[in-house]
């Protein structure tokens, strides 16, 4: 009883100070506001002059957008607000998707950050939705959502590997996973920002603090429970506070706006036959594929990994039969806290940094884990890509804010006609 | 330091429509996890329905508000039974991962654009509670004790109606767990397949279980709504829930006055915190936060909370520790 406290304080304590640095990052406005992030295609757009006005037109003030393409107009109290976008200020070939929609009203509330969302579109493209099959426009479009999709299931599935992984080897089902991966992307923005390194150098050193959080959060927290008999029920929920625990401080820490790293924020896309692409995001499914295939050969072919699925398929056989199952549990720790941490930076890459990224894309990672088969980390890899297609090629069909409901869907059917998921096997599921 | 306006702000939150609204959600839940050990995390979804229902029926359709209240109450049955029948049957944790996507698709449907001519998107939906405060029968004041308390006469009638709710669901459950009803469900959380080899119908009784406390949770969203006389959909995000789940632990699951109070309790501790932090700060007795980082100072508090309680004290304040389902099975 005495350790755990001592460890869990140590534990707490150590997260505390590894962020602490980063804690001068305050947070800027205070009350009430109106702000958003112009971007098109993830691409964040410069120089977009912005008015905010009360409801019987007198102005309020206006912003301008930033390198990362967020402006803020702050309000000095509640109500409602006209907010327009001065189309004259958009860069050559970009326009408003629905150019009557260049002035929005918007209730803002007490104490409330108002988020407005503009949708644009390259002009020179044709509107989205218009051509109703047959044309090879269709397919150029089904072959971007597709691509996109992929890009959405690797990073997906490299979270859903370490989430299998655990489950596997611990039988706990982590709600805090999706914090591993913002925790990446908040590490390696801090090497990057505040200590001034190039991202490449950054977010290999984020990994490797990731790894030893990982590490530690299994020495000092997780297996103390374990060794505390622990129930399971009691450590998923325990893993509930721990997420909470764990947004909690990073919004302490940075803040509730979004943020990017300070390299590869803006790129022009390049075009491969019918698909546009930035050349970050084809790095970056570069750099996923190889972690994947790496992952899987580890678990098919070292001593390490033919240990990890023996202890997931047999804890106690595994034990009598010589293998240190904590110390292997400690290792997949180590090593799913690593990747998620790459996926959390890949992301982050692509979209801005947030305290809510990983809870965000937490229930897809399930899905995943969900539709491959639980506790099987192939399956994992399976289900995410699938997920990940799922949800992007949905959009041509269903509106793109609904694609998540979906997945979701998706995932509860999946549960209805066949809970052992794809790969997974009758007896797990009972 | 402003102690009086600190003590008032967390003695209010104490006895206010937050304490009610988790107290009926917690309610709900201890009805399936603490008597029955399902793993509900999709109260927030059924607090959604309640709320919604109430505010689509009068706002959108312009229906009358106990229509509403009806429909209310019939959707959450609706969804209770579309989550339990393919879940129940399997392990515990397919039900957590079911429930809480449930409540995500809830959330996510009622504030898309798409929909928001029916739901009204992000903003939400106003002007629905007209005719339950007409009902009010407070005349227009000040009511409490100074200068502790204080509520409107507007407020007095939602705390009446919301602790009247949670008295009689209170009540209720106790006459049903003292049963043999609720001797089954008890029995199902401390052993399945003995009640099954009893030849109980265990799928039955957790889809009742399942099915009431979702009900009950749409009563809390009933409050939640009229409470604020508008409904916003992020504000039945999955933390909602965890909270609920937080209130009903601290309590003490499995007992009757466990919710109530945890969530007297929590609403107690975490406004005296949150108001005294941000007293402090402005005062200029804390300079190293700003009044922005109390909020996340709060919610931090909350998930060590979680932690710390189900690490060292499982029970909470009234539970019994022999009684609280958190092993796997």
């Amino acid at each position: 009883m005495r350790r755990a406290v001592i460890a869990f304080t140590a534990f707490m304590g150590g997260l505390i100070f590894v962020f602490l640095a980063g804690a001068s990052t305050a947070w800027a406005a205070e009350g009430e506001e109106v702000k958003g992030t112009l971007r098109i295609q993830g691409q964040p757009v410069e120089g977009v002059k912005i008015k905010v006005a009360t409801d019987a037109d007198a102005p309020v003030g206006e912003a301008t957008t930033g390198k990362d393409g967020t402006w803020t107009v702050a309000v000095d109290k509640a109500g409602s607000y006209k907010v327009t976008l001065d189309q004259a200020t958009l860069p050559a070939g970009k326009a408003l998707r629905d150019p009557n929609r260049g002035t929005l009203t918007v209730q803002v509330f007490e104490g409330n950050a108002r988020n407005v969302l503009f949708g644009l579109v390259d002009a020179n493209a044709p509107p989205a939705g218009q051509d109703d099959g047959g044309g090879s426009s269709y397919w150029a479009r089904v072959a971007q959502l597709v691509f996109e999709g992929l890009n959405l299931g690797l990073i997906i599935a490299l979270g859903a590997v370490g989430l299998s992984l655990i489950f596997g080897t611990t039988g706990l089902t982590n709600f805090a996973h999706g914090e591993l991966l913002t925790i990446g992307a908040f590490l390696a923005f801090f090497f990057n920002t505040t200590l001034g390194l190039h991202l490449l150098i950054a977010a290999p050193l984020a990994l490797v603090v990731a790894a030893g959080l990982g590490w530690g959060q299994d020495r000092f927290f997780w297996g103390q429970l374990r060794r505390r008999k622990t129930g399971l029920i009691s450590m998923m929920i325990i893993s509930i506070g721990l997420a909470l625990f764990l947004r909690a401080l990073l919004l302490f820490l940075f803040g509730g706006g979004g943020e990017s790293y300070d390299q590869y924020v803006a790129q022009a896309g390049i075009q491969i036959g019918p698909i546009s692409a930035t050349p970050k995001s084809l790095v970056a499914m570069g750099i996923e594929i190889v972690v994947l295939i790496a992952v899987g050969l580890a678990l098919t072919y070292t001593r390490l990994g033919k240990a990890t699925r023996a202890v997931a398929d047999n804890p106690a056989l595994a034990s009598s039969s010589g293998i240190n199952v904590d110390r292997v549990i400690r290792l997949v720790w180590a090593a799913g806290t690593c990747i998620a941490a790459l996926a959390g930076i890949l992301l982050g890459t692509t979209q801005n940094l947030n305290f809510q990224m990983g809870q965000q894309i937490l229930l897809l990672m399930f899905a995943g884990v969900t539709l491959g088969g639980l506790g099987t980390a192939f399956g994992a890899l399976v289900g995410s890509l699938v997920v990940g297609m799922f949800v992007q090629v949905s959009t041509l069909w269903i509106p793109p804010e609904m694609k998540t409901i979906g997945a979701l869907v998706v995932l509860i059917i999946v549960l209805m006609v066949r809970p052992q998921g794809i790969l997974g096997r009758r007896e797990r599921i009972g | 330091m402003d102690w009086t306006l600190i003590f008032s702000r967390a003695v209010e939150a104490g006895i206010g429509s937050e304490a009610i609204i988790y107290a009926l959600a917690a309610i709900g839940l201890n009805v399936q996890f603490g008597y029955t050990g399902l793993l509900n995390f999709g109260q927030a979804g059924f607090l959604a329905i309640g709320a919604y229902a109430i505010a689509v029926t009068v706002a959108t359709f312009g229906l009358p508000f106990f229509l509403g209240v009806g429909i209310g109450l019939l959707l959450a049955v609706v969804m209770a039974l579309l989550l339990g029948i393919p879940t129940l049957r399997l392990r515990a944790d397919y039900l957590a991962i079911v429930t809480i996507a449930a409540a995500e698709i809830i959330r996510l449907v009622v504030r898309s654009v798409a929909l928001s001519d029916t739901f009204g998107g992000t903003d939400g939906l106003q002007a629905f509670s007209g005719s339950f405060y007409d009902m009010n029968p407070y005349p227009p004041g000040e009511y409490g004790i100074p200068p502790i308390i204080g509520f409107d006469n507007r407020s007095m009638w939602v705390l009446t109606v919301g602790w009247a709710l949670v008295a009689v669901a209170s009540f209720i459950l106790f006459m049903a767990m003292k049963s043999p009803w609720g001797r089954v469900l008890k029995a199902i959380r401390e052993d399945e397949d003995a009640v099954r080899s009893l030849g109980k119908n265990v799928f039955s009784y957790k889809m009742q279980a399942l099915v009431i406390g979702g009900v009950i949770g749409s009563m809390g969203g009933f409050i939640f709504a009229l409470s604020r006389s508008a409904v916003q959909p992020d504000l039945y995000s999955t933390d909602l829930t965890f909270y609920a789940y937080t209130v009903l632990i601290l309590g003490g699951a499995a007992r009757i006055l466990g919710p109530v109070v945890g969530s007297m309790v929590f609403w107690l501790l975490l406004i005296f915190i949150g108001t005294g932090l941000e007293n402090a700060v402005n005062s200029g007795a804390i300079t190293f936060i700003t009044v922005n980082q109390v909020g996340a100072i709060r919610l931090m508090l909350v998930g060590l909370g979680l932690m710390l309680l189900l690490i060292y004290r499982p029970q909470g304040i009234f539970g019994d520790k022999r009684e609280i389902s958190l092993d796997a099975r």
